[in-house]
């Protein structure tokens, strides 16, 4: 893993936020959160149902504007009054949860473009970005000049991806990128994003469920709890905190309990293993059982 | 585009008022409003305002959601009050209090505009004390629909109306949420929809209206199956879950209201001698 810890790509200042602030449902949503972003990587974003996920990935487009604390992306204040939020927008590309019900226009081809558009982009460029973008989210050419409501809900997906990756932007923010998908769907697609990360070096944050996903995705962990950013670490180490997680109603992934299961039983693999090839590298490399 | 307007204003509790038959409430609402415009002098007006601070005192509503109620008409008030400060005299050859330029105001001008302010402010608390804040708006158009259930008699289709009623009221807030979600997709590939001219805004609704009738279609769709998997098929013999019953609180909840207003006719009439206004 090279984890480009110097460059930055983001990152929250203390943020707070509460919605519907002095009326009956007053609800804190991000408690005083800082977290620096990195580049060049996939960061994951887990946590329990309601604990703030959304609400924070929303304060880097500037959807959410926090009512304490600052949002940096790119090394300026996005609330700074010279910066224009749109160009924010076009830098954090977010793909919202169930992103397949904003597709709007005729054909697919055409929505993919709606983005790039907006940045003022037009002939060649535009077409050469919607045909990389459709290329890289994994929709067959054909399918471009279809109506985006004749399409498979997968496929609906990934043109939605396909919209925002069109844009370039230099941090791709995806909310539950593969909810409610097949276990084939759900590889496919945050593969892809994966790879959109590793060749274009862009970074990445994905907010996600699915503890399995995450451990084979993520090189970095944020793990929220009640608003608040309780654990920020890498992949393993994230996971050797298994009692917290279980006691946040969150897990660890399968093969982690395994490996807890064999410590219990004497049989030390450490407990921040969290892929079977990691699993069995160290099981090789403590006990020597190769081939 | 402001979405924190909560559509429906209903604030949980357990009062009294609350717990009214939503029949009596929709009557007892309308003989309110009678009531205000029986008001006449500043007796009257003590009175109808005293019974209806009981009324919010009794239905433990938070003072700064009923002021919030009456947010949207601050400016109607404000107008009507400034009108009556200037236009109306009293009776003739009374002293004008302010004689300067073209301002004359009167002791009775000042006083009429208080009360019409004040009859403004009842009405809205009023009512939305009785019906909106205290009664669901599903137990409304239940209510609704069971006061207006003779006319089924005569063929019109309280039942049906009820229904659509119901369903409407059911999706406004998903609809609302909803479009927040959709805007909020679109801002996010670079949309704006505060920019530009009026033709340019409209156009850049189409990326929220598209989406937007998909989905309500999706949910009727969905919803007409859902129903008929369940065998619904119309008004006709339906029984329901929740059968109203008025009991004696409801009628003395209209009787209470009644009796408001024959002491507000009663105190018109009979503290004529010290009125002031009208
Ligand atoms: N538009 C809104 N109005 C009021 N409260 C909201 C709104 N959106 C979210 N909340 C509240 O804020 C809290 C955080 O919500 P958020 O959507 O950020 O959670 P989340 O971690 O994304 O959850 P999930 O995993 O279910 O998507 C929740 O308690 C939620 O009820
Ligand atoms: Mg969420």
């Amino acid at each position: 893993m090279n984890l480009n810890t110097e460059k930055c790509a983001a990152e929250f200042r203390g943020v707070s936020f509460t919605y519907n602030k002095g009326i009956a449902y007053e609800k804190k949503a991000v408690r005083s959160v800082s977290l620096k972003i990195y580049g060049g990587c996939v960061t994951g974003l887990i946590g329990s149902t309601g604990s703030g996920k959304s609400t924070l990935i929303k304060m880097l487009n500037g959807l959410v504007k926090p009512d304490e604390g600052e949002v940096i992306v790119d090394g300026t204040n996005i609330w700074d009054k010279k910066v224009k939020i749109r160009d924010v927008r076009f830098k954090v590309g977010l793909v919202m949860q169930y992103p397949e019900y904003q597709l709007f226009d005729e054909t697919v081809s055409e929505d993919i473009a709606f983005g790039p558009k907006n940045m003022g982009i037009s002939g060649d460029e535009l077409k050469r970005r919607v045909a990389e973008a459709a290329k890289f989210s994994g929709l067959d050419p054909d399918l471009l000049e279809k109506s985006p409501f004749d399409i498979s809900g997968g496929q609906k997906r990934r043109a939605a991806l396909a919209g925002v990756i069109a844009m370039t932007p230099s941090l791709l923010v995806l909310d539950e990128p593969a909810a409610g998908l097949d276990p084939a769907g759900r590889r496919e697609i945050l593969g892809r994003i994966k790879n959109y990360q590793r060749e274009s070096g862009n970074s990445v944050v994905i907010v996600s469920h699915s503890m399995e996903d995450v451990a084979k995705y993520c090189d970095r962990l944020a793990v929220m709890n009640k608003g608040e950013i309780v654990l920020y670490d890498e992949t393993d180490r994230v996971f050797s905190h298994g009692e917290e997680l279980r006691d946040m109603g969150l897990d660890v992934p399968e093969i982690t309990k395994v490996a807890e299961e064999l410590a219990r039983l004497g049989v030390d693999v450490g407990n921040d293993v969290y892929t079977v090839k990691y699993a069995a590298e160290r099981l090789i490399e403590k006990y020597g059982l190769g081939k | 585009m402001n979405f924190d307007v909560a559509f429906g204003q209903y604030c949980e509790g357990d009062s009294i008022l609350h717990r009214l038959d939503p029949r009596a409430k929709i009557i007892m609402s309308l003989l309110y409003i009678v009531d205000v415009f029986l008001a006449k002098n500043v007796f009257a007006f003590a009175l109808l305002t005293s019974f209806t601070v009981a009324m919010a005192v009794l239905s433990r509503i938070k003072p700064r959601i009923l002021l919030r109620g009456l947010k949207p008409v601050i400016f109607i008030m404000i107008f009507t009050g400034v009108i009556n400060v200037f236009w109306y005299r009293g009776a003739e050859g009374a002293k004008p209090l302010v004689d300067w330029w073209i301002f004359t105001i009167y002791p009775a001008g000042i006083l009429n505009a208080v009360l019409i302010v004040l009859r403004v402010v009842l009405l809205i608390a009023g009512t939305s004390l009785i019906l909106t804040y205290t009664t669901t708006p599903l137990a409304l158009t239940d209510g609704l629909e069971r006061l207006l259930s003779p006319l089924a008699k005569i063929k019109v289709p309280v039942h049906e109306f009820s229904l659509m009623m119901t369903i409407a009221l059911r999706f406004i807030p998903t609809l609302i949420e909803e479009t927040g979600k959709i805007m909020d997709a679109q801002k996010a590939r670079g949309a704006s929809f505060s920019e530009g001219s009026l033709v340019k805004r409209a156009k850049a609704l189409i990326p929220v209206l598209v989406p937007l009738f998909a989905s309500s279609f999706r949910r009727a769709d969905e919803l007409a199956v859902a129903m008929e998997c369940r065998c619904y098929r119309g008004g006709k013999g339906r029984t329901r879950m929740n059968v109203l019953k008025a009991t004696f609180k409801d009628f003395a909840g209209v009787i209470v209201i009644i009796l408001l207003g024959v002491s507000l006719v009663l105190l018109n009439k009979y503290t004529d001698a010290f009125a002031l206004g009208f």
